[in-house]
């Protein structure tokens, strides 16, 4: 059966209460999860409360303001701090998103902070994506094309054809939304996934690519690509606003069109 | 423990080539289905009060028996088709998924069977 309870060694404990906000006007307590692979422990929720006026207004700001002044083994992803490298995917308030781009504000009472769901854990917020990625390599994201390229310019697209390209092309690959998918939780060794899926359904469209066939090829599949139930909770939790389960859809009606 | 680099381990043993048709098929047995039970719900309550020997009259009508076994296939077939997916979700175990699905299939395929045999022998007046 698949596992729906927490193995042993991974029961979460109650952790250290950290107060750096006494007398402050504006605070807030950050619950954050935390594991250290080295200490042979079980993982722990250690709470920080501390002081809005000393912090940006971003989750993210505030996980590196607890860093920086309370805790310097706190450890977590991060480059860009503006929503476009998607390093900083994890689940606040239990939503998976991007901690630049959540503003505290927007939350209400203790942030709850934990790494994307049903990952296996490096430490603390930090997942580990090497399967992730390695589904992401398996469907080619290049463009394969046997007509060379115009020795004088580039390949055209018409408006249109670009057009298609719109609400896939912004997907930056936090996998916020296969981490949120129940079915990529059951069956993430074979299920693709809504992110990757989307990705594969980028280069399906493109006008330019010449591999339509062979792409879909290798994701009719009864794991691959069916194990998608429409559950939608990728298009909820994109921090993007992308819709992966309507591309999902858009790779089945392709399926179906070239059978009929 | 294993070696095996993180794409080979995607790869796997590469893809089946197939579930269009079951995606399909779920689709068009689900809209089938509708009309049908309709049709099956409406036909119970106007016979409901009918004796015996007039649901064998009714049911020895060409039309009537086609649509009872048209209904009853759809049904087992959709159910089949939902219940595989069930299954391959939740079950991880490779013995267990195999005689699950083994199981489930041939039990199925043998109900559609057993109200198809009813229905053609009701109506070929035998019962």
């Amino acid at each position: 059966m698949a596992n729906f309870s927490l193995p042993k060694n991974s029961t979460i404990g109650q952790g250290k209460a950290y107060d750096h906000a006494p007398g402050a006007k504006r605070t807030r307590t950050f619950s954050m999860y935390r594991w250290d692979p080295d200490s042979g422990e079980n993982p722990r929720v250690d709470h920080y409360r501390i002081d809005l006026d000393k912090c940006g207004p971003m989750v993210l700001d505030a996980i590196i303001y607890i860093k920086n002044e309370i805790d310097p083994t706190v450890t977590f992803r991060r480059s860009c701090r503006e929503g476009i490298c998607g390093s900083c995917a994890m689940n606040i308030d239990g939503t998976n998103t991007l901690a630049c781009t959540k503003a505290i504000e927007d939350i209400d009472g203790d942030v709850r902070i934990y790494p994307l769901p049903h990952m296996s854990v490096l430490k603390d917020l930090v997942p580990d994506l090497t399967h992730f990625y390695a589904q992401y390599a398996s469907i080619k994201p290049w463009l394969q094309s046997q007509t060379p390229a115009p020795p004088d310019k580039e390949r055209l697209q018409s408006v249109e054809e670009r057009e298609k390209l719109d609400g896939l092309y912004e997907c930056i690959l936090c996998a916020c939304c296969s981490t949120s998918c129940p079915s990529y939780w059951w069956n993430s060794e074979r299920y693709l996934g809504p992110a990757i899926l989307l990705q594969a359904y980028r280069w399906l469209v493109d006008s330019r690519d010449e591999a339509t066939g062979e792409r879909l090829d290798e994701l009719e599949d009864p794991f691959r690509l069916y194990r998608c139930h429409t559950i939608m909770n990728c298009a909820k939790t994109c921090p993007k606003g992308l819709n992966p389960a309507k591309a999902i859809a858009e790779i089945k009606k392709m399926m179906v069109a070239r059978t009929l | 423990m294993s070696l095996r680099s993180p794409l080979g381990r995607v790869r796997g043993l590469g893809s089946a080539k197939s579930g269009a048709h079951h995606w399909l098929h779920q689709r068009l047995t689900a809209v089938a289905i509708v009309p049908l039970s309709l049709w099956f719900v409406n036909a119970i309550l106007t016979h409901m009060h009918d004796d015996h020997a007039e649901i064998v009259d009714w049911i020895g009508s060409p039309l009537v028996a086609a649509l009872l076994i048209a209904l009853i296939v759809a049904v087992f077939y959709h159910a089949k088709l939902g219940l595989q997916v069930v299954i391959e979700d939740y079950f991880h175990g490779e013995l267990a998924k195999v005689v699950l699905l083994v199981a489930m299939k041939l039990g199925l395929a043998f109900g559609a069977l057993l109200g198809v045999v009813a229905v053609l022998k009701i109506s070929f007046g035998s019962a």
